[in-house]
């Protein structure tokens, strides 16, 4: 008898999630909110509370206030998967706002996507990740992208001729980068010395970086994430390396500075926006965050913010709440006056808009220049 | 050949580091006869012990050689207690079972303290505190020896000699001999097992605590699961250059270390963890007692 209650007490609670109130709108949300990579789904989801909060003091959407579910995926992608299932057959979603890595939308994605649930992701770059079918969108841009935006910027900002690569193997993003960077940097006139590699987790980089040093390259591109990032800059000063680094959005994050501290300065890598900006939206977006928050917001939490924003305005614009008619409406999401640019979804659900590239100044993040596609 | 000079450094510097986690292996092994895989997250806690009190203390941005100190003494301290606590709850209970059910409880307790560890210290990545300044003590050319590189093999050699005149010097290292030939003759002869197996694990873990204030500081990046690989390379140093053999451990980590760098410089560095376990394949075929280890049949 003891047993059977106790199992009621913990049953109960998953029962009473399954109840919809009528004037609500449930929206789902996954991200790594523990995990290696935790500071990005924090920042993200910080993001997407700040838009639905101001979203519902101004009245909410149809006249329903939207209430938010978020599941940690803690880094893995079996458990973004179980999170994505869970949000749409118990918490009964209307559409969700995906995670961070790619990795993970790849695993969730098409299970929203057999569901006919309309999902959003806020910073998977991933090229695949909207091959997953027409319900899949995502309010960044491709990695392609940020290779290329990279490459340009070493040619033509950097006067570089030759540059080496140090990618992650296990990372579908950071090989996705160095191959676009590699590709673009030949193509007028560049030439890579050095392609090596590591794998996340790794702590000791000074073999491949020592074998960089020998073929004198004019920069080093590491397209990986800040953990290791900060290691490398670290060993390659050490090492005496004193060609500039640069890298992609997945530098971004105050413990790249902690862990690399004095040695990731003055380095560069490609961002979504620039808290630099002096566009109204942005500083806007900027002041509103510190208030609620108290920290500067980073390119994740302005993406969350600009996903749920662009999914709750087709929301609003969608006749009714089924899968379709909001899947519809966010596909015709055309010029949407975003934190991160303009943002306008292309035929294959992808944003089309600039990057910038960004100096790393001890904790602030000094705006190089934009780099439109 | 500078750039060789340059990875053999770097090799050795990174051996320096498997040769303090393998000694603690190669201790519990050579009086206990047990595998503890848990030694790994002995490190991993100590790590976050010395994070932790480096901010209470208030001397995590005052780097220098009593910082330094200070953070050895005390997670050595907070080491050896966890690895006397591993030691009373886990396996004293089944010091008269089969090695198999040590072997495994070993390996549960590991699993306990890295998941444990991301509940209690958060699995996001933690940066480790500036213990000491990293500068060049030497230099030819563009090869470089700077004093972190120095710090890890000297203390790496100071307690491979300390453990060795332990052992063959002192009246409780011939105890610890004595338990690890015959723990029930020994206890005859007015020893008390249990008292030196706690005291090993003592020694064993409060190595792991200096190993891990020295990788803390020469790789200032920690999280809960940093033990797994790092215990597996030290683990395998410990076989190949004879479990149970204290020179053995330093020399097998030297060679771990040195491998480990050559293969990423001259080959690619995804083969990195396959040759550590490359490695032990092999030395188990054709020399299954290690390097510099003794053979004798072992019933697991």
């Amino acid at each position: 008898m003891k047993k059977l209650l106790l199992a009621l007490i913990l049953v109960l609670p998953l029962i009473s999630g399954c109840t919809k109130k009528e004037n609500e709108i449930v929206i789902g949300e996954y991200d790594s909110l523990t995990g290696s990579d935790a500071t990005f789904g924090l920042s993200s989801n910080k993001g997407v509370r700040l838009a639905l909060d101001e979203i519902n003091a101004a009245g909410g959407v149809k006249g329903k206030k939207i209430s938010l579910v978020t599941l940690d995926d803690q880094g893995k992608n079996e458990e973004a998967a179980s999170a994505v299932t869970r949000l749409i057959t118990q918490n009964n979603v209307v559409a969700v706002i995906g995670g961070v890595a790619s990795g993970r939308s790849k695993a969730a994605a098409p299970i929203a996507q057999s569901n006919k649930v309309p999902f959003v992701s806020p910073a998977s770059t991933n090229p695949d990740v909207t091959k997953a079918g027409d319900y899949v969108f995502r309010v960044c841009f491709i990695d392609p992208f940020q290779g290329m935006v990279m490459a340009k910027f070493a040619k033509e900002n950097l006067k570089i001729k030759k540059a080496a690569i140090l990618r992650d193997v296990k990372n579908d993003y950071s090989v996705g980068l160095a191959d676009v960077f590699a590709a673009e940097f030949k193509k007028g006139g560049g030439e890579i010395v050095a392609d090596l590699s590591y794998q996340a987790g790794d702590i000791d980089f000074k073999a491949q970086l020592t074998q960089i040093r020998s073929k004198n390259p004019e920069a080093i591109y590491v397209p990986g994430y800040y953990t290791e990032v900060g290691l490398i800059a670290q060993q390659a000063r050490q090492l005496g390396v004193k060609v500039p680094l640069m890298g992609g959005d997945g530098w971004d994050s105050d413990k790249l500075y902690e862990i690399g501290k004095e040695a990731i300065n003055g380095n560069y890598y490609s961002n979504h926006y620039t808290t630099e900006s002096t566009d109204p939206a942005v500083t806007e977006f900027i002041k509103k965050f510190k208030a609620k928050y108290n920290e500067t917001p980073d390119a994740l939490a302005a993406l969350g913010y600009d996903a749920a924003k662009i999914l709750v305005a087709a929301i609003e614009r969608a006749p009714d709440l089924s899968g379709k008619a909001i899947r519809d409406e966010l596909s015709k999401t055309k010029d949407f006056p975003g934190v991160t640019g303009k943002i306008s979804l292309n035929e294959n659900r992808d944003a089309v808009k600039s990057a910038v590239v960004i100096q790393v100044d001890g904790n602030n993040r000094k705006f190089v220049t934009t780099i439109t596609p | 050949m500078q750039d060789f000079v340059q990875h053999l450094i770097n090799g050795v510097s990174l051996g320096s580091i498997y040769a303090l986690i393998a000694l603690g292996y190669t201790m519990v092994y050579g009086i206990l006869k047990m595998i503890n895989f848990a030694h790994s997250d002995v490190y991993m806690v100590g790590a976050f012990a010395a994070y932790y009190f480096a901010r209470w203390l208030g001397i995590e941005n005052n780097p220098g050689f009593s910082t330094l100190l200070t953070l050895i003494v005390i997670t050595m301290i907070c080491c050896s207690l966890l690895g006397l606590v591993i030691e009373r709850l886990a396996y004293r209970p089944l010091r008269n079972s089969p090695k198999l059910n040590v072997l495994i409880t070993a390996i549960g307790v590991s699993l306990f303290l890295q998941y444990s560890g991301q509940v209690v210290f958060g699995a996001d990545p933690k940066v480790f505190p500036e213990v000491m300044k990293d500068f060049v003590i030497f230099s030819i050319g563009v090869v470089e020896i700077r004093s972190f590189d120095v710090t890890v093999l000297g203390v790496g050699i100071v307690a491979m000699l300390g453990l060795q005149f332990l052992l063959f010097k002192t009246k409780i290292g011939r105890a610890m001999r004595a338990v690890s030939a015959n723990p029930m003759v020994a206890s005859l002869m007015g020893v008390n097992p249990d008292r030196i197996i706690a005291f090993t694990f003592i020694v064993g873990s409060s190595l792991a605590g200096v190993g891990s204030v020295l990788v803390g500081m020469k790789y200032p990046k920690i999280d809960p699961l940093m033990g797994m690989m790092i215990g597996m390379k030290a683990f395998v140093a410990a076989v190949l250059g004879g479990i149970g053999n204290v020179g053995g451990a330093v020399l097998g980590a030297m060679i771990m270390g040195l491998s480990e760098e050559m293969v990423v410089a001259y080959l690619s560095s995804t083969y990195r963890d396959a040759l550590a376990f490359g490695i032990l394949i092999v030395i188990l075929i054709f020399k299954p007692a290690g390097l510099l280890g003794k053979y004798s049949v072992e019933k697991v």
